[in-house]
């Protein structure tokens, strides 16, 4: 194990942990949606960008924005709405944009691969051996414009990687029961080179990532990169779905009541109706299992068990990735009633 | 008559419109476990997931309404229709034109629009204005339940495409979702009257007419929405002042009640809109030329979104149309 790979892990996943309890406290508002469980994947690939490489986010942009070493006091400043943010406040978490490093977000899902695509073009042009990555989710891929930029860019030659992590899930829907086929397949058959990786497992993700953007700087064609992993923290913090899921007679007796009492009115076709239930009754134990924090499922627990041989390196590196995020958050706070401590 | 929330009154005028017409059907991202009742009662053949996929589901819920179904299809949020406005702009908008008026496209596309929730501009954004502007189109922006209700209903019935905004600072359900999260440390300013309300089943409200939802002789002011339910609050303290306003809920923007609106403006000669869609090129602009074509030439002023919603939460109440900038427009209006 890399220690800096893990380094890179635990960043993103403290920085994470940290903004949970800063939206618990009100402190950030609208959806927030968290990157955890992804952890493997910003490192494995992030930590091969260099200046002047593009990099285009969705909706779940923060650990590749930690890994890529965006200020982290500017980045929960701007989840604060402060004025100092990212964005002077005016953005958001879904809209955290770094022009220094070529970084930029959206929420609108699917629109990171057109933009990955401009930024490789950019690139081209201009940046010799310079590339773009651009980061999607399996449920993105069934947008136009995702579609349409995996023929462009190779109609184009663009230095561009997408690396699609594959979550399983399209918001609260389950993926395969929207889709058509698989990614890195879809991929292939426009021409692109591909590759799939365990998405928790930061050193095949690393070796994976190296190849193709290696590849890449040379001149060859546009690379995908599948990547699975989980997704912890469901699709934002406070997802309805998951609460239900975990406490299903508190949290989900409101629904329960009203699927139930439509189920009793007179409507559709009766095998239809049941089967729609049970596919809830489905997308409901599937959200508990795939927020699954502990054991095997979590890829930053798979590192630091990887890390078990050099316990004081992987103990050092703690300290201070736990340095690191309180004194940012400390300096975030600054002008918060209460500061860390409220 | 029974009270509800203003998105149940909406989800019930959708359900008993199903329960009556076997070709409605339902599109959208995570219906089956946003509106699950439905599923339960209709099933998987008339409640049917979408992926993450507007331009393709807006396209096809088209062609389905050529073909003699009734869309009914659900964005997560206006802003998103970016994503697949040809199929409103350019398809349903047109078919009863090149048709040669014979070929209808009954969609009903609901919208849930608008801030006041920490959301960013990506997801705040009201943007009536502009898809009203597209001849073809029919747009509705209820304000309470009743008429989110007999909106929705109405629309369910009309033979061209609707697109029906649902505030979601009036929705409940919406605020939960996308703003609340189970926490109990965030607030919202909610407007009660818009949130909650009266519903009367099979009651239905007509497009195009406005109601007038205060009388009064010195000024109009025209809003939509949540801006409604701001206008009449701004309304109760100028009147403290001595300013008597009459407020305008235009309900419906395409078709536009331009007589409500002149004859409020002949009698109170000044007009001002209260509107959370852009300023520029957009309702306020239209109202002043609704009544400049009337021969009326009010003092006017508007009070609009200027600028791209902030997120932060300070930034963005007072970047939106709120009670203090109405009152502050109608003082310089009625000096």
């Amino acid at each position: 194990m890399h220690p800096d790979l893990y380094r890179q892990m635990l960043r993103a996943r403290a920085y994470e942990v940290a903004v949970a309890d800063l939206w618990r406290r009100g402190l950030i508002s609208g959806e927030m949606h968290l990157g955890t469980g992804e952890e493997a994947v910003a490192a494995g690939v992030v930590t091969h960008l260099r200046d002047g490489d593009g990099l285009a986010l969705a909706h779940r942009c923060s650990p590749p924005l930690v890994v890529r070493g965006v200020p982290l006091v500017r980045m929960l400043r701007e989840l604060l709405g402060k004025p100092d943010g990212l964005g002077h406040g005016r953005a958001g978490h879904m809209h955290l944009f770094s022009r220094e490093h070529l970084a930029g977000s959206s929420g609108v899902v699917g629109a990171s691969l057109p933009m990955g695509a401009g930024l490789a073009l950019a690139a081209s042009r201009l940046r010799p051996r310079r590339i773009a990555v651009a980061f999607t989710g399996d449920g993105a891929l069934n947008q136009g414009m995702a579609l349409e930029t995996l023929n462009l860019a190779v109609a184009w030659n663009l230095p561009l990687l997408v690396v699609c992590i594959d979550n399983r899930w399209a918001i609260a829907t389950r993926s395969a029961d929207v889709s058509g086929g698989e990614p890195g397949e879809r991929a292939a058959a426009f021409g692109w080179q591909t590759a799939r990786v365990d998405g928790r497992d930061v050193l095949a993700v690393h070796a994976a990532a190296q190849t193709l953007i290696g590849r890449l700087r040379k001149g060859r064609k546009p690379a995908f990169l599948l990547a699975t992993c989980p997704r912890l923290d469901g699709h934002f913090l406070g997802d309805p779905m998951l609460r239900m899921a975990r406490q299903p007679l508190t949290d989900g007796r409101e629904l329960l009541g009203e699927v139930a009492g439509a189920a009793t009115r007179k409507g559709g076709d009766l095998l239809r109706r049941v089967g729609g239930v049970l596919r809830m009754t489905r997308l409901l134990v599937q959200a508990r299992a795939g927020a699954e924090r502990d054991g095997r499922g979590d890829p930053l627990q798979q590192a630091r068990d990887a890390m078990a041989r050099d316990p004081e390196v992987r103990d050092r590196i703690e300290h201070e990735v736990h340095d690191e995020i309180a004194s940012a958050l400390e300096a975030a706070l600054i002008d918060t009633p209460g500061g860390v401590d409220a | 008559m029974p009270e509800c929330t203003f998105g149940r009154a909406i989800d019930l005028a959708i359900e008993h419109a199903m329960a009556r017409d076997a070709t409605i059907v339902l599109i959208g991202e995570d219906v089956p476990m946003l509106r699950a009742p439905l599923v339960a009662r209709f099933g998987t053949g008339r409640v049917l997931a979408a992926p993450i996929s507007e331009a393709a589901f807006l396209g096809a819920a088209a062609g389905a309404a050529m073909g003699g179904l009734r869309p009914v299809v659900e964005l997560y949020m206006v802003d998103f229709i970016g994503v697949g406005l040809d199929a409103v702009l350019n398809h349903m908008a047109k078919l009863d034109t090149f048709s040669g008026g014979g070929w209808r496209c009954p969609v009903l596309i609901r919208a849930p629009s608008g801030g006041g929730y920490g959301d960013g501009g990506q997801h705040g954004q009201s943007l009536w204005g502009m898809l009203a502007a597209i001849p073809g189109l029919t747009v509705v922006v209820p304000s309470t339940p009743a008429d989110a209700y007999g909106l929705t209903a109405t629309a369910l019935g009309h033979d061209g495409p609707v697109v029906l905004f649902e505030s979601k600072l009036l929705s409940a359900e919406w605020l939960e979702f996308l703003g609340r999260g189970a926490r109990d440390s965030v607030t919202f300013d909610v407007p009660p009257a818009g949130a909650r309300g009266a519903v009367e089943p099979g009651a239905t409200v007509p497009l195009g007419q406005a109601a007038v939802r205060r009388q009064g002789g010195d000024l109009t002011i025209a809003a939509v929405a949540v801006g409604v339910h701001r206008a009449l609050e701004a309304a109760d303290r100028l009147a403290a002042k001595g300013i008597e306003c009459e407020v305008i809920d235009l309900r419906s923007l395409r078709p536009l009640d331009r007589r409500t609106v002149v004859e409020s403006v002949r009698r109170t000669s000044r007009l001002l809109v209260a509107d959370e869609d852009y300023v520029a090129y957009g309702l306020a602009g239209e109202l002043a030329a609704v009544a400049l074509e009337a021969g009326l030439t009010p003092r006017y002023a508007r009070v609009c979104l200027e600028d791209t919603l902030p997120y932060a939460r300070h930034l963005e109440a007072a970047a939106l149309p709120n009670v203090e900038r109405i009152i502050a427009a109608a003082l310089r209006l009625t000096d």
